[in-house]
């Protein structure tokens, strides 16, 4: 009972790391049309920033992953997003594809294939009792965090006129152009917004998941490539759908992970098998709603901004 | 003249991949050479196998890799000479592991389980399109790749093969490419193909003519899964060695960008595509070594190492910002080209 709980509480805050991806992977393509598939290439840089200042303060740490993370959010939006803007989603997509694999290599030739140690918080890494649980503080700290930007993001997009105009852009671009809506404004406080949450992704990420607390090229690439599927598979089409969507995998990660066996020699009887399972499950969702798990609606998403 | 010049869209590919077989076992080739020559062809192979998918349906496939993967992995597996079967691949099936086959009929088996394994996966697939299909496609390459990395009564679980015989010579390479390419011409140019490219201009029109998309998107996604498992075989002779992560995300992304840097929508743009970033790719091997002269001399050493990778990312990366429909721009290979730039107003795909 206590092991089952204690799953259930780690699946949902790697549901809520997911979550958040989706969301910073959702807003851009809400705005642009374009599934960005460098996006986990942002969290890298972000991580590689923390890691080269390990010994400096925390806070001047963060703030430098900070820094780097939205400015290269920002040069990916004027060198690669902005000129492709007419592109087909083909093209922009394998564009993004094109600029992940440059910023690997850059990572690979400059730092090297060996994974570098991140070391931010270690108090957060300290597991706290809780009725007999051993809760990690990281974990309530990544749940609380989700919330919390969450909350902040609803408060965005519904009561200022920045997120009134995104949300409008997002349902139909052209119509918003019309009344008024600045369309470059509008892309790069989204790219902007969903640099933040990469940033906030780089300083989480290496606590609450053993498996990446050393950096390396590849770093956040799993990560990505679920929550694309599952931003797919919720539904792009709405913010909501697919942060659920991110959420599910996330949490669909979790609970496989804490229950299948370690080792079995047959297809889906072990953890090792855990990702087929994941994608099996996804390509069944895909077959039964293309349209999103979690959207209503039958539009596809064509027209951009 | 006009069957002539659609002729030439099967010819001009042909021909310039025979010069690419002549020029890599002239004189001055040494074997390292050969071996980018080699590789740069079996690319074109697997880079024209996906387009037989994604340039004639328009509908993008992220997985047709695990048709390379199966492909590679069943001629792989199968040409490890028997009596070393017990010790590298100790858990194979006994009907795997007690049997070994030849070059070509290993060839062969790849190309099978290749088409097969598309058409059992394309069968719910295909109903699906854009982004749903993209990303289920992509679901199919993980599953793949996670099973072959894990399950070692089909191959070598995560270690990798070896001993597998170095049957890919240039010859083979040359033939094996012009093969893929000769195939890839014949179906464009058949009943099926045409409806299949009539679906990818307008769906719905076409489904009005009375067209069957997705039985027509499921026969090019066979077509292009057998070609593919045939690339996966010549790769897997070329390399000798295998495991599961050579035939995952890195080529994934790798031949799409070829594709797409060459141009999605010709025959001769997938050609052109895998044929300029292999050649780049050689280059700039060479120049790190400090084999190319020019580079020398221009700034006084070899190239810092490490260049290769951030050249060819660099340069895919550029070709498909200024030039979103790549370098054909998504024209067929004429022979007009070649005499002329000819200002058209509008070309329809042919």
């Amino acid at each position: 009972m206590t092991e089952d709980v204690q799953t259930l509480v780690d699946a949902i805050a790697l549901g809520s790391i997911y979550a958040l991806m989706a969301v910073g992977i959702g807003l851009v393509f809400g705005v642009l049309r374009l599934v960005n598939f460098a996006y986990g290439q942002l969290i890298m840089a972000g991580a590689y920033a923390l890691a080269l200042t390990n010994d400096s303060p925390v806070l001047v740490s963060i703030a430098l992953c900070f820094a780097v993370v939205l400015g290269l959010s920002l040069a990916m939006e004027f060198a690669a997003f902005r000129p492709l803007r007419r592109a087909s989603p083909t093209t922009m997509l394998v564009a993004t594809f094109a600029i992940s694999y440059l910023l690997q290599s850059i990572a690979l030739v400059r730092f090297g294939a060996i994974g570098k140690i991140v070391v931010v918080i270690p108090r957060l890494s300290e597991p706290v009792t809780i009725a007999g649980l051993h809760i990690r503080w990281i974990t309530i700290v990544t749940i609380l965090l989700a919330i919390g930007v969450f909350a902040a993001l609803t408060l965005l997009l519904t009561k200022t006129t920045l997120g009134l105009q995104m949300r409008a852009a997002s349902i139909d671009s052209q119509t918003a152009r019309l009344l008024g809506v600045r369309a470059n404004a509008v892309i790069t406080a989204a790219v902007l917004i969903s640099g933040v949450i990469a940033a906030i992704v780089a300083v989480i990420l290496p606590m609450a998941v053993p498996e990446r607390l050393l950096v390396s090229p590849d770093y956040a690439l799993r990560e990505t490539l679920i929550v694309l599927v599952g931003v797919v598979v919720g539904g792009i089409d709405r913010l909501l759908s697919a942060t659920l969507g991110g959420f599910t995998m996330g949490f669909a990660v979790g609970m496989l992970s804490g229950y299948l066996p370690s080792s079995g020699s047959w297809p889906f009887t072990s953890s090792v098998y855990l990702d087929s399972a994941v994608f099996m499950l996804v390509i069944l969702v895909l077959l039964l709603k293309p349209e999103g798990l979690f959207s209503h609606g039958r539009r596809t998403a064509v027209e951009r901004l | 003249m006009r069957r002539y010049s659609s002729l030439a869209e099967l010819v001009g590919p042909a021909v310039v991949l025979a010069l690419v077989g002549i020029v890599g076992s002239m004189g001055f080739v040494d074997a390292a050479l050969e071996n980018e020559f080699r590789g740069a062809l079996v690319s074109v192979a697997i880079v024209v196998a996906l387009y037989v998918f994604v340039g004639n349906s328009g509908v993008v496939s992220f997985g047709h890799v695990s048709f390379v993967a199966v492909g590679a992995f069943a001629a792989g597996v199968m040409t490890v000479p028997v009596e070393l079967k017990p010790t590298i691949t100790p858990g194979l099936f006994s009907f795997l592991g007690e049997h070994s086959v030849g070059n070509v009929a290993s060839l062969l088996m790849a190309t099978t389980v290749g088409g097969v394994f598309a058409l059992i996966v394309g069968i719910p697939l295909m109903r699906l399109s854009g982004l749903a299909a993209g990303i289920a496609t992509f679901a199919v390459l993980g599953v793949t790749y996670n099973i072959l990395n894990s399950w070692e009564k089909i191959g070598p679980g995560p270690l990798t093969l070896t001993t597998i015989p170095e049957t890919t010579d240039l010859l083979q390479a040359t033939v094996g490419a012009i093969a893929v390419v000769t195939a890839a011409f014949v179906y464009q140019r058949s009943r099926f193909g045409r409806k299949l490219r009539a679906s990818r201009e307008d769906s719905a029109a076409a489904s009005a003519a009375g067209i069957d998309v997705h039985r027509q998107r499921l026969w090019a996604f066979a077509l292009s899964g057998a070609l593919s498992g045939f690339a996966g075989g010549l790769l897997v002779h070329l390399a000798g060695t295998l495991q599961a992560r050579d035939v995952y995300l890195d080529l994934t992304f790798l031949t799409l960008a070829m594709l797409v840097v060459g141009g999605v929508g010709s025959l001769w743009g997938a050609v052109v595509g895998a044929l300029a970033v292999s050649a780049l790719d050689t280059f700039l091997l060479k120049a790190e070594s400090g084999e190319v002269s020019v580079v020398d001399e221009l700034i006084g050493k070899p190239l810092w190492g490490g260049s290769r990778l951030v050249g060819v990312a660099v340069f895919m990366a550029v070709v498909l910002i200024l030039l979103p429909e790549g370098l054909t721009r998504g024209r067929e290979f004429r022979v007009s080209t070649l005499r002329r730039r000819v200002p058209r107003a509008e070309e329809t795909p042919a």
